[in-house]
């Protein structure tokens, strides 16, 4: 242990804690910016400056490690001098229109700024210009970046894609894309996990609300949305409601509110891409030589941009059926307009998702089937959701428990763990396991597969056949899976990839809050809605199975190939369709 | 009323001249991958601000040279590429209307700068951004970006300053298996750029890794080696490239053959450096422990017919060839054939098989101004030589050798004769060397490296009588069997791409002096280590090497001015007779100081952000 002094408490901490990390625990803050613990541990900022007494240079308290009989002070005259200073600079390089900034509130840069009661700025601005095309689904605002590095880190460390880059040198240096190259050449997976790691506005997804603001005073749209399972775990964050207090019901209220005329749920359409993914498995596993090795889930449009550029020779190997998203919008100007009795062609089908490559998804030209337009007409994130609520004044107070629409809100609890990490692998080896033996597992059978390591694997029996099952999320494990199933040292059968650590929970379109990763926790409530839903198996989803009955026929039949499968191998790359 | 006054100068001036220091300082110490147009506008500004302001071209041009540069730079203001036509026509006006130097040379850097890097210039106005070429041209550390070898200085710093010498051994051996070679004579070209210069003076670097060798074990263990892969490696020649190339090629698994002509191993190490520059027994300990990696050695094994090239080549998966460049070039004048005309290579490699030539009374003179030279100046002063004389055709400013060896020479009692052109040798009539005509020559204008040329002097040629002539004017690589094998020759070395190798398809590589000329120990390491990386890739593998030693935390602590501490030596009068080192060890004391001198460039800066450790490669 290591005895110190912070701001004259007494402490003691083990060897290599950082002075931030100290201080912290005795409930000292520092501000800091750009540090991010164990991604971006680099003082670019200078805004966590303490002194050490003694020095006459400041330390910065993010990464410097604790010496003994240290004595820190991280509010002497000169500390706040200088951190003052430090964020003045800052400001002079940043775009400061806040109030037309989305990070507004929830921004680190605002927040410590108005701590320190920065009123006017002493010197120029010298903001970059912005030079991005605004179309894209992944936008930067080079005038509010505080190249803090953090995007540059994430998307190496994390995600191990390396798009982003520190360009130039000197007092022009920003961030760009790596090898000089433009954002769309770059193999970006639009994951988004540089959006949902800015500390400031920068990074952002094109907010697509003023299309839906449009459609929704149109008196002859019919206006149906759907909502990703890992919506649920995150809508109430932005707008101040606790874990509990923000319930599926609440907010299928506030859409209601919003002016939707139809609300369903993605976990609709998640139970009915079990049965067509797992009945695709079983085909699979059961003629196993005509097909190539192991099969991948294919719902993850960033793992399928990762897999088209990094490793285009599995894409023979993804599944074919559609995400759960887009099995959705083929239903919604088909079966679901036949049943409401309404036009197709005046459906606008809105999706709701975590994610910022759900917008890249439906706008593939490959992907419609439905012949009614885009089968998905708009994306939403959960972000741009919050900023619907907002603007319509909803008071979260208001909000009362109410139902989907009949009868496409319904969902089991295996379509509502898709959201996590594992999850789709689980719901399908639930109903694999029926379509196999014609009877249930106990639901809880394959719980084994849950929870955060980034590469899990598992082998469970079915009816004496022994099914090799793998699961990897965030992109840089994926790339470590794939290299190892390249090299063929790992071999399995059915490997389920999210681009997002964590899964959609931890999604590119969800609400943040600096510093704080909430995947693992959002992962926990969709365990819980499982847990204690009516229904845990997919196949026993009393929509889906009408579905069946008076649409589809049977999963995998000719219809069902029509609508809810895909050819990947067509789907082109670009990001603005 | 006074007529004259006493110049003086004022605060301000001495200021500012204070500040010229600290900046010819920082532009010693300049990091890599600045982007080259931003360096030019602030070079320019500089130069703009150094105008006496009496003419237009340099008063307004300057100005003017520098709003294109600007407008070239900010991503505000777009501009087309035509703006470099201007910007090169009103650099020429300058350069040819200015009345002095301040204008003309700083319009020429501009010039020089649109023919050195004008992709980066078209960049910066089509695209906004530097030009490919200098991306990942950064580097975090400058020491290690400036060892060849790529050695963790940082790393070893801060472990000799814990005390962890045997640490910083392994630490240094994982990019170069001769830290003690290093130690006692390497170029140390990691200290030309360290960022410590900013402050006062580059970190004596060598000085720490030399007191990390001289407090470590006896024996310092090396990394466990990989699994065997059945391959089978020809390394032809025993010096640092062949070493360091079968030393890291053993410890990934290989089944290593080292081919020397000579008796022992080390090649120059042995065979051209004197040992009070390196003992034998410091060289030994290094050879010992690359040898225990398991090499199998073949010496006095001499590769000598094209046949016994393509023996080897044929019983091997690959092959590294590394025989140096020992040969002596010929000087060129009337009796150079002369008894007692020796050239230095054959001097310098009998005295490593112990074979001391007897200078016992004579007068020696060494023509020649590189490293070599001054080694066989001293050695003929330790073997009795009454009289030691350096004769180099340029000024001593010109000369290759490090100012050390130069002062060395010159304490130990070594004269050196500057700007004579060695023009006949004279000789008796027996045969014998009696003495050299020197011609004297001026410095002239310099040539492309920036060095005077010499020129013959108006003045008659001079004599200098004496009894040995050593040549040390460089050497060349005996490649004749080599060559009729097949490999090819650029300019009497062999020709290799940047990563070695010779021919991919049959699995040749070479590096060291044979690649390069006569080189330094740390840029043969360099070559070794490049060649083993890509002989493993050749096989089919993929053999990291790692070490796995923890760095301890930089100090948190003000980096103030203050003294680099350099090794002291043995008195001149004391070593000049013997053959014991001449450089004397640091104390703990002063190795303390110096290495916390070290600003720790690989945990601040942009070595926290990047590529501050390089843990395997």
């Amino acid at each position: 242990m290591v005895n110190l002094k912070i701001d004259g408490q007494n402490i003691s901490v083990p060897e290599g804690t950082t002075i931030l990390e100290a201080a912290t625990k005795v409930g000292i803050k520092i501000p800091h910016l750009c540090y991010l613990k164990d991604i971006n541990e680099i003082g670019a900022c200078r805004v966590c400056l303490v002194e050490k007494v003694g020095m006459d240079k400041l330390v910065t308290a993010c990464n410097t490690a604790v010496e003994e009989g240290m004595e820190i002070l991280t509010n002497s005259s000169r500390v706040r001098q200088t951190r003052r200073i430090n964020v003045e600079l800052i400001l002079s390089d940043h775009d400061c229109k806040c109030v037309q900034c989305v990070k507004s509130g929830n921004c680190t840069l605002q927040k410590i700024a108005n701590d320190l009661g920065i009123i006017d700025l002493p010197y120029e601005n010298i903001a970059d210009v912005n030079r991005w095309d605004f179309n894209l689904p992944l936008i930067r605002e080079a005038s509010k970046c505080v190249k803090c590095m953090r995007c540059v880190q994430i998307c190496e460390k994390v995600q191990g894609m390396n798009v982003w880059d520190i360009t130039g040198s000197g007092y022009r240096t920003s961030i760009g894309i790596a090898n000089n190259k433009k954002i769309t050449e770059a193999d970006c997976a639009l994951c988004g996990q540089c959006i949902t790691h800015c500390p400031v506005g920068a990074l952002r997804e094109r907010d697509d609300r003023d299309v839906l603001r449009e459609v929704l005073a149109d008196p002859d749209k019919i206006t149906m949305v759907q909502i990703a399972p890992a919506i649920r775990t995150a809508w109430g964050e932005g707008i101040g409601l606790s874990k509990t207090e923000s319930t599926t019901g609440k907010l299928v209220s506030a859409l209601r509110r919003i002016g939707f005329d139809y609300i369903f749920d993605t976990t609709y359409s998640a139970d009915l891409t079990i049965m067509e993914e797992g009945s695709e498995f079983v085909e699979r596993f059961t003629h196993k030589d005509q097909y190539s090795w192991p099969m991948f889930t294919s719902c993850c449009p960033g793992w399928i941009r990762f897999v088209k550029t990094q490793y285009p020779k599995y894409v023979k190997n993804l599944s074919t059926a559609k995400s759960p998203q887009q099995m959705f919008g083929a239903m919604s100007k088909t079966y679901i307009a036949q049943k409401l009795g309404v036009d197709p062609d005046k459906i606008f089908s809105v999706s709701i998702m975590p994610c910022v490559a759900k917008k890249y998804e439906k706008g593939v030209i490959a992907v419609d089937d439905t012949g009614h337009g885009k089968d998905v007409d708009l994306v939403l994130t959960t972000r741009e959701l919050v900023r619907m609520i907002r603007a319509d004044n909803i008071q979260p107070s208001d909000l009362k428990e109410e139902e989907f629409d009949p009868i496409f809100g319904e969902g089991s609890g295996a379509g509502v763990i898709f959201g996590a990490t594992g999850g789709v692998m689980e719901a399908a080896l639930r109903s694999a396991y029926y379509l196999v033996t014609g009877e249930n597992p106990e639901p809880d059978s394959f719980k084994s597969i849950r929870g955060m390591d980034g590469w899990k694997e598992a082998t469970f029996e079915i009816k004496g056949l022994k099914v090799r099952v793998a699961i990897a999320s965030g992109l840089g494990n994926t790339r470590k899976l794939m290299e190892a199933i390249d090299k063929g040292e790992v071999k399995y059968d059915f490997v389920e990839i999210m681009a997002c650590p964590g899964g959609c929970v931890g999604g590119g379109g969800q609400p943040t809050q600096d510093g704080c990763e909430f995947a693992e926790e959002r992962g926990q409530i969709l365990y819980g809605l499982d847990k204690f839903a009516d229904r845990r198996f997919s196949h026993e989803n009393k929509a889906v199975q009408l579905t069946y009955e008076e649409y589809l026929g049977n999963p995998n039949s000719h219809r069902a190939h029509e609508l809810l499968h895909t050819d990947l191998e067509h789907w082109e790359l670009d990001m603005i369709k | 009323m006074d007529r004259l006054y006493m110049k003086s100068k004022d605060r301000a001036q001495y200021a500012v001249e204070g500040l010229y220091k600290d900046l010819e300082r920082r532009i010693v110490s300049s990091p890599a991958g600045q982007c080259p147009v931003d360096m030019a506008a602030a070079f320019l500004r500089m130069c703009h601000a150094q105008s006496c302001g009496k003419c237009v071209p340099c008063r307004v041009g300057l100005g003017q040279l520098q709003n294109m540069l600007e407008d070239i730079l900010s991503m505000d203001t777009n501009v087309d590429l035509s703006i470099l036509n201007r910007l090169e026509k009103t650099a020429k006006a300058i350069k040819d209307s200015a009345d002095c130097a301040i204008g003309i040379e700083a319009a020429k850097m501009i010039l020089r700068g649109l023919e050195g890097f004008r992709d980066d210039y078209e960049s910066h106005i089509l695209n906004h951004f530097c030009a490919d070429n200098i991306i990942d041209k950064r580097q975090s550390v400058p020491c290690r970006g400036g060892c060849p070898a790529g050695v963790d200085i940082p790393g070893y710093t801060a472990l000799v300053h814990a005390g962890r010498y045997d640490d910083a051994v392994k630490l240094i051996r994982k990019d170069n298996p001769f830290p003690t070679v290093c130690a006692l004579i390497c170029e140390h070209p990691c200290e030309a750029k360290c960022r410590r210069n900013i402050i006062d003076a580059p970190v004596n670097i060598r000085a720490i890794k030399r007191f990390a060798v001289d407090n470590c074990s006896d024996v310092v263990s090396i990394p466990e080696k990989m699994d065997d892969t059945g391959k089978r490696i020809a390394v032809i020649g025993g010096g640092p490239s062949g070493l360091s190339a079968a030393y890291f090629l053993a410890i990934m698994g290989h089944k290593v053959t080292v081919f020397e002509k000579r008796s022992q191993l080390g090649g120059m190490l042995r065979y051209g450096i004197p040992s009070y520059r390196l003992p034998r027994e410091r060289l030994q300990w290094d050879i010992d422990a690359i040898a225990a990696t398991g090499i199998e050695f073949k010496t006095d094994y001499d590769v000598k017919s094209d046949e016994a090239v393509k023996e080897i080549k044929e019983n091997y998966d690959a092959m590294f060839i590394s025989i140096g460049s020992h040969n002596h070039r010929n000087l060129g004048i009337p009796g150079e054939f002369a008894k007692g005309v020796i050239p230095a290579v054959e001097m310098l490699r009998g005295i490593g098989d112990d074979a001391m030539p007897d200078f016992n009374g004579k007068s020696v003179v060494v023509i020649g101004g590189g490293n070599v030279a001054m080694d066989v100046a001293r050695t003929a002063k330790r073997l009795g030589a009454s009289e030691s004389i350096i004769v180099y055709r340029r000024r001593r400013d010109d000369m290759t050798a490090l100012p050390e060896e130069i002062e060395g020479a010159i304490a130990e009692g070594c004269q050196l004769f500057q700007l004579k052109a060695p023009s006949e040798i004279i000789v008796n009539k027996n045969g014998n060397v009696k003495g050299l005509y020197v011609q004297p020559q001026i410095a002239g204008e310099a040539d492309k490296s920036g060095r005077p040329r010499p020129v013959d002097a108006d003045q008659p040629r001079e004599k200098i009588m004496c009894d040995i002539i050593i040549s040390a004017i460089g050497q060349a690589t005996d490649l004749e069997f080599f060559e009729t094998y097949g490999i090819p020759v650029f300019k009497g070395n062999v020709k290799t791409e940047r990563s070695s190798v010779v021919d991919r398809v049959q699995g040749i590589y070479a590096g060291g002096d044979c690649v390069t000329g006569p080189s330094t120990v740390i840029n043969a390491v360099a070559a070794g280590k490049v060649a083993a990386a890509n002989i493993d890739a050749y096989l089919g593998y993929n053999h990291e090497i790692t070490v796995d030693i923890d760095i301890p935390n930089p100090i948190v602590e003000d980096k103030k001015a203050r003294g680099r501490i350099e090794l002291k030596e043995r008195y001149a009068s004391e070593r000049g007779g013997d053959f014991g080192e001449v450089e004397l060890p640091m104390t703990r004391e002063e190795s303390l100081a110096e290495c916390s001198r070290c600003l720790r460039c690989d945990e601040c800066g942009f070595g926290s952000f990047r590529g501050g450790r390089i843990e395997k490669w």
